[in-house]
């Protein structure tokens, strides 16, 4: 009898989490449906459950990739401000990290403790000087301003600490005995070992500076730099008037991201559980 | 490796042994973790601390350009007014609701995708990461148009089919709030989730053997065991969502902009916002910031003392 109830349990329970993931992706799944109907349509009714098939065309998409060179500058802008800033955070949070993890050096723990501590103030209390700042240093409107402060994520260096802590450190000093320099060591030996680290941290840094917002919108100014997320922004005004841009652009926002955590969810899941902090 | 230690033999005879030197210098162990840990000091000198102690004393200053001056504590006489307070409840209730709806809801999903009774594991936990991969401002213009006041809007065909009546979603001040409270949930159960799942994965099975022994039912394995074993990350989950709550901007931004009708979506850090940038009063946008920083520390500091962080108990 005990096995009955538990037969009941177990398809209430799977039931229960199938209708759970399908509430989680009904957004996901309506946008994509809703990007092939005609914006006048969309802009009358919303997202909708009575879907006319009839209606369903490929005329946003045809609008976005013929008439919206705009989007495609956002486009464009957002994809060089993610690949400096993985360049540029993999690169000088690997390097910190690795140095706090390896080696015993004065005032090693008082950088780790202020990396928890960056880690706990908050962006939005230092961005009104930090603004002032880009303004007096004429950086404004540039994608250096956009990634400046993504540079060195204490996030990142915290994670690299922590994984480098695992690397065996015998192989350092083999490397020493063969004459290899610190910097050597580094780079050709220890670097390639923290690798699913930096895919780890790749996609961490990818999808935040691919989605972020609030900061890119204080220091981004003209339309043609805009990034993705500061563009579509402008798109939500209360007429409506630019339905197809931003729906077909929004579904084009976010299938590579799909895409590729389709393809490396094992890191996405390891890069996302590290980060707890907002992207 | 070789080749490495060939680097500085090319150099010419007269130079090698100045530059050996400097090399041997750059190169010992007591130097180069300094060298490692630079970008980090000059981000943090130019990137925390210099804005944290600019945000501090341009909050005494008016900033306007080119005319700079110390008005004392006028800034700070200012900050208690009706915006700021209506900005501030907002942002209190949004944080006690998602609070309660980001710690109890994975745990509870976790709790039960790490049980037997779950098939298809892998697929579900994935669904409900998705959503965690779309920007706030995707998210929130698909919430847009399914909220929608049209009465073909799926949330009002949804509602108008269980009998009530279509809403006017982002216009009333109720459901305002439930759409920022809906789309951070929409966004962040999934990373939650995975948070728990993580963690339970670390409960030692050893525990539930000996509780089988003793007969102990499901319940009270769930309450005596997998709850107290759970409490670090409850309070990590916790902690985070109250601090990001705090720091809540976009879920408000993309259902109004600039501004909603009454402030009914205002939120302290789009004050901040508003008046520092909008309205260019720099001073009193980082008076607004210190008081934010301070009730941030202050209610995460008594959050922790609460949940006995700070006791010495090892557990």
């Amino acid at each position: 009898m005990k096995n009955k109830k538990n037969k009941g349990l177990v398809w209430f329970a799977n039931g229960a989490f199938a209708l759970i993931s399908l509430i989680a992706l009904f957004p996901i799944i309506s946008l994509l449906i809703s990007s092939f109907m005609p914006s006048s349509v969309l802009m009358r009714s919303g997202i909708t459950f009575n879907i006319d098939t009839e209606l369903l065309g490929l005329d946003n998409y045809a609008y976005i990739f013929t008439q919206s060179s705009e989007y495609w500058a956002w486009y464009g802008n957002s994809m060089i401000i993610s690949a400096i800033t993985i360049i540029l955070s993999l690169f000088f949070s690997s390097m910190v990290g690795y140095a706090l993890a390896m080696y015993n050096f004065k005032g090693g723990n008082v950088f780790f403790v202020l990396v928890l501590f960056i880690l706990m103030v908050p962006f939005e209390i230092l961005m009104l000087p930090l603004y002032q700042l880009m303004i007096d240093t004429q950086l404004i409107n540039t994608y250096f301003a956009v990634v400046l402060p993504m540079i060195v994520a204490p996030v990142a260096v915290f994670f690299f600490r922590q994984y480098a802590l695992g690397l065996p450190k015998e192989l350092m000093d083999a490397a020493r005995i063969d004459g290899a320099t610190e910097y050597g060591i580094f780079f050709r030996i220890m670097l390639p070992l923290m690798g699913p680290s930096l895919a780890a941290m790749a996609i961490l840094q990818g999808l935040a500076s691919w989605n972020n917002f609030l900061w890119p919108l204080l220091v981004l100014r003209s339309n043609d730099m805009f990034t993705l997320p500061i563009g579509l922004a402008t798109l939500l005004t209360p007429y409506g008037n630019n339905y197809d841009v931003l729906i077909a652009g929004s579904v084009m926002t976010i299938i590579p991201i799909i895409l590729l955590f389709i393809f490396f969810q094992r890191y996405f899941v390891s890069g996302l559980t590290v980060g707890g902090v907002k992207g | 490796m070789n080749t490495m230690s060939n680097s500085g033999a090319r150099v010419r005879p007269k130079t090698k042994r100045e530059s050996s030197k400097v090399m041997k210098f750059l190169n010992s162990k007591k130097v180069v973790p300094y060298i490692f840990v630079t970008p980090f000091i000059l981000s943090f000198l130019v990137l925390t601390l210099y804005p944290a102690i600019q945000g501090i004393i341009m909050s005494f200053q008016s900033v306007l350009p080119g005319q700079v001056e110390f008005i004392g504590m006028q800034n700070y006489t200012r900050v208690p007014n009706g915006t700021f307070y209506k900005a501030l409840t907002n942002t209190t209730v949004y944080v006690i609701l998602t609070v309660i709806i980001l710690t109890f809801i994975p745990m509870l999903l976790a709790v039960f995708l790490n049980s037997k009774v779950i098939k298809l594991k892998t697929l579900f936990r994935a669904s409900l990461f998705v959503p965690a991969l779309t920007s706030t401002i995707v998210g929130g213009m698909i919430f847009r148009l399914m909220f929608g006041e049209q009465e073909t809007a799926a949330a009002n065909q949804f509602i108008s089919f269980l009998g009530f009546d279509p809403v006017n979603w982002r216009f009333t001040a109720w459901s305002g709030m439930l759409l920022m409270v809906l789309l951070a949930s929409w966004r962040w159960i999934g990373v939650n989730l995975l948070y728990f799942l993580a963690a339970l994965q670390n409960v030692p099975e050893e525990l539930y053997e000996a509780a089988d022994i003793d007969g102990a039912s499901r319940f009270q394995k769930l309450w005596y065991i997998t709850l107290p074993q759970l409490k670090p990350i409850i309070i990590f989950v916790s902690t985070i969502t109250i601090i990001n709550g705090f720091r809540m901007f976009e879920e408000s931004f993309v259902f109004w902009e600039a501004g909603s009708p009454g402030n009914i979506g205002l939120t302290v850090v789009g004050y901040i916002y508003q008046q520092g940038i909008q309205q260019n009063d720099m001073g009193f946008g980082a008076a607004v910031g210190v008081v934010l920083m301070l009730i941030i520390f202050v209610v995460s500091f008594i959050y922790l003392i609460m949940t006995g962080t700070f006791k010495k108990e090892g557990a």
